[in-house]
């Protein structure tokens, strides 16, 4: 910056930088079919392109206001923060990356956990925050985890999980590997009360988060498209030397394969997620009306 | 057979070479040079003994990967009499980069599990570099639920770079068979046993290493990515796995400060390779204590003892704390 612009009111200033006609966050262009739409629209689609159904990834939050009904939410380990431990150094501190993650994303660390209801049935429901380092998983979304599943089984409530995870936080060493087999374990106390864990894989679902309880549901659902899978196609394709098929890693590949029981779009998840909760559940087939 | 030396271990090769030299020139000659063979071999025993005395987090690393340490068969073979292999996952097929069966561990009839490297190209193809596929997972889980129904503990010995990336593992369902082992392992009514002798390489470790007892062999490495990995994804750059090796706390000696193993067993100096029965030995008498510890355990109380282990693991703070 030279000294006369130093010396410029703000307001000067930018007016040197390009002119925008038309004000910021107005639109949106959709990644996948480069439709330009209008930012309200796409928002109240619950981020799904209205013209060619490309979902595009949300935040845990507006997952969760579009899912649970408006009343009686509650916030599950928001208390749980995380440490940097190991004194983990990159290129950066994790403890840097950690502060600029929070900052980003206004969360502390990459899963939210609310007790609520979906149509009237209660639930736990937890979701990982991806814009949070990737989603990865470290000691604090284990430690969220399982404390979701304690009330989950405290209060007899089926537990929801919506996953979209680069894997597991390398910041946190083992210490991350090990939230794996925490996680699943929990999973085993919710199954031998009975109490059903729907699995939401949404994009992307990778790594040690798909290799760990997202996979173990009582029912298997993928958004369309979504991307999932043990090791990531950029290191299947240097290990095989060799291109990988169309659609390879994608929701309906795994629906192909067996893997998953169903792919339900978004703006449907709502009504699904309440059926298969009351036919689990053995309720009434309408719950709204009970 | 010959020893393999290492970059970092050059310098004990040159004096080795020495030794050698000095061995076949003895043979047809008329002074003694016993007493020199002697003095060197010494010196090379000292060096050994400094390098091996601050070895670098990526220099054990090279000595897990070690293309003479002893892979699981091989302790098989040391630790267990009437080992009978037993093959197949019984849905799709027989992995090779898996081996299970049951055998007998001091007289006890036990069950055994662990990931088996190959050793020329040949082997080494055939058991895919360590590295299963979901059937490995599969078969490994079938003979855990046949130990549990008949009562016989589970040794698993780990040593395996990571669960396969490829187009037909994925297919069947790689990150479901790896989450289906952790979950049943969590709640098995018999005792696990986990040595992790070589490479401890991620999820495909943790497949079959959820137990009562974790002991790592002193060489031994065990991580959630290995270092290469690591630094190609933060550093951009593979060529920083030395300093990946550091900061991801990959040593028994630094797991075991952080409380996610129980016990490290010693090996000989230079590594299990240059005397494996020396290294089955001290395996044998840690394994002893796990298994002795654990059998008087009833199958409730070692489960919940198991859980409480798992629900542990993590380190955060709660909000208020400083």
């Amino acid at each position: 910056m030279s000294w006369l612009q130093k010396l410029l009111p703000p307001k000067i200033q930018r007016s040197y930088g390009p002119k925008k006609t038309v004000p910021e966050g107005l639109w949106a262009k959709c990644p996948a079919c480069d439709a330009v739409l209008y930012s309200t629209d796409l928002e109240k689609n619950q981020n799904v392109c209205p013209k060619c159904n490309h979902h595009q990834r949300i935040s845990a939050r507006v997952r969760l206001d579009a899912l649970l009904d408006p009343d009686g939410r509650y916030e599950i380990g928001a208390e749980v923060l995380p440490v940097d431990s190991l004194k983990f150094k990159d290129s950066r501190k994790y403890a840097e990356r950690l502060a600029e993650a929070q900052e980003q994303t206004a969360e502390t660390d990459a899963m939210v956990v609310m007790q609520g209801a979906i149509k009237s049935i209660g639930v736990v429901c937890a979701v990982f925050e991806f814009e949070f380092l990737g989603g990865s998983m470290g000691s604090v979304v284990g430690e969220r985890f399982v404390r979701g599943v304690r009330v989950s089984i405290e209060h007899q409530l089926p537990l929801v999980c919506f996953t979209s995870s680069g894997g597991a936080r390398m910041q946190e060493g083992l210490f991350s590997l090990m939230q794996m087999a925490k996680t699943t374990a929990a999973l085993t106390d919710l199954a031998e009360r009975r109490l059903p864990f729907i699995s939401v894989l949404t994009d992307p679902t990778m790594g040690g988060v798909s290799a760990s309880f997202a996979m173990l549901g009582d029912v298997v659902i993928a958004e369309p498209k979504a991307l999932i899978g043990f090791a990531g196609p950029r290191v299947i394709e240097q290990t095989v030397r060799q291109k990988l098929p169309e659609g390879f890693q994608h929701a309906e590949f795994l629906l192909e394969k067996g893997a998953i029981d169903m792919i339900v779009d978004r703006r449907a998840l709502r009504d699904k997620l309440a059926t298969l909760f009351a036919l689990l559940r053995r309720l009434p087939s309408d719950p709204q009306a009970s | 057979m010959k020893t393999t030396f290492l970059a970092f271990e050059q310098p004990i090769a040159e004096l080795e070479g020495r030794i050698e030299e000095l061995r076949f020139a003895q043979d047809d000659s008329a002074v003694d040079i016993s007493g020199e063979i002697a003095r060197l071999q010494k010196k090379s025993q000292a060096l050994t003994k400094v390098i091996y005395a601050k070895l670098t987090p990526w220099q054990v690393a090279q000595v897990a990967r070690h293309p003479q340490r002893p892979y699981t068969l091989d302790y098989v073979a040391m630790l267990f009499t009437h080992f009978e292999e037993l093959h197949g996952d019984r849905l799709f097929a027989e992995d090779a980069s898996i081996v299970a069966g049951l055998a007998r561990f001091n007289g006890e009839a036990c069950a055994v599990i662990g990931h088996q490297k190959g050793r020329d190209t040949k082997e080494k193809i055939l058991r895919n570099f360590g590295m299963p596929r979901p059937e490995g997972y599969r078969k490994a889980l079938r003979v855990m639920k046949l130990a549990e129904k008949f009562g016989l503990p589970v040794f698993t010995f780990v040593d395996t770079p990571g669960a396969y990336p490829g187009i037909d593992a994925e297919e069947r369902g790689q990150s479901e068979a790896i989450g289906r082992n952790l979950f049943e392992m969590a709640r098995l009514r018999t005792p696990i046993i986990s040595t992790v002798i070589g490479e401890g390489g991620s999820g495909g470790a943790l497949a079959i290493a959820v137990a009562d007892v974790v002991i790592m062999l002193q060489y031994a490495t065990y991580s959630v990515i290995s270092p290469e990995g690591c630094a190609a994804i933060l550093w951009k750059d593979a060529a920083k796995a030395p300093e990946a090796a550091e900061t991801l706390g990959i040593t028994a000696g630094r797991l075991k400060t952080l409380e996610l193993i129980d016990k490290i067993v010693g090996e000989p100096l230079g590594g299990a390779h240059r005397d494996p029965q020396a290294t089955a030995q001290a395996l044998k008498k840690a394994l002893a204590e796990a298994f002795k510890q654990l059998s008087g355990m009833k199958p409730d109380r070692l489960v919940e003892h198991r859980l409480e282990r798992l629900m542990g693991y993590g380190r955060f703070k709660e909000a208020g704390e400083r």
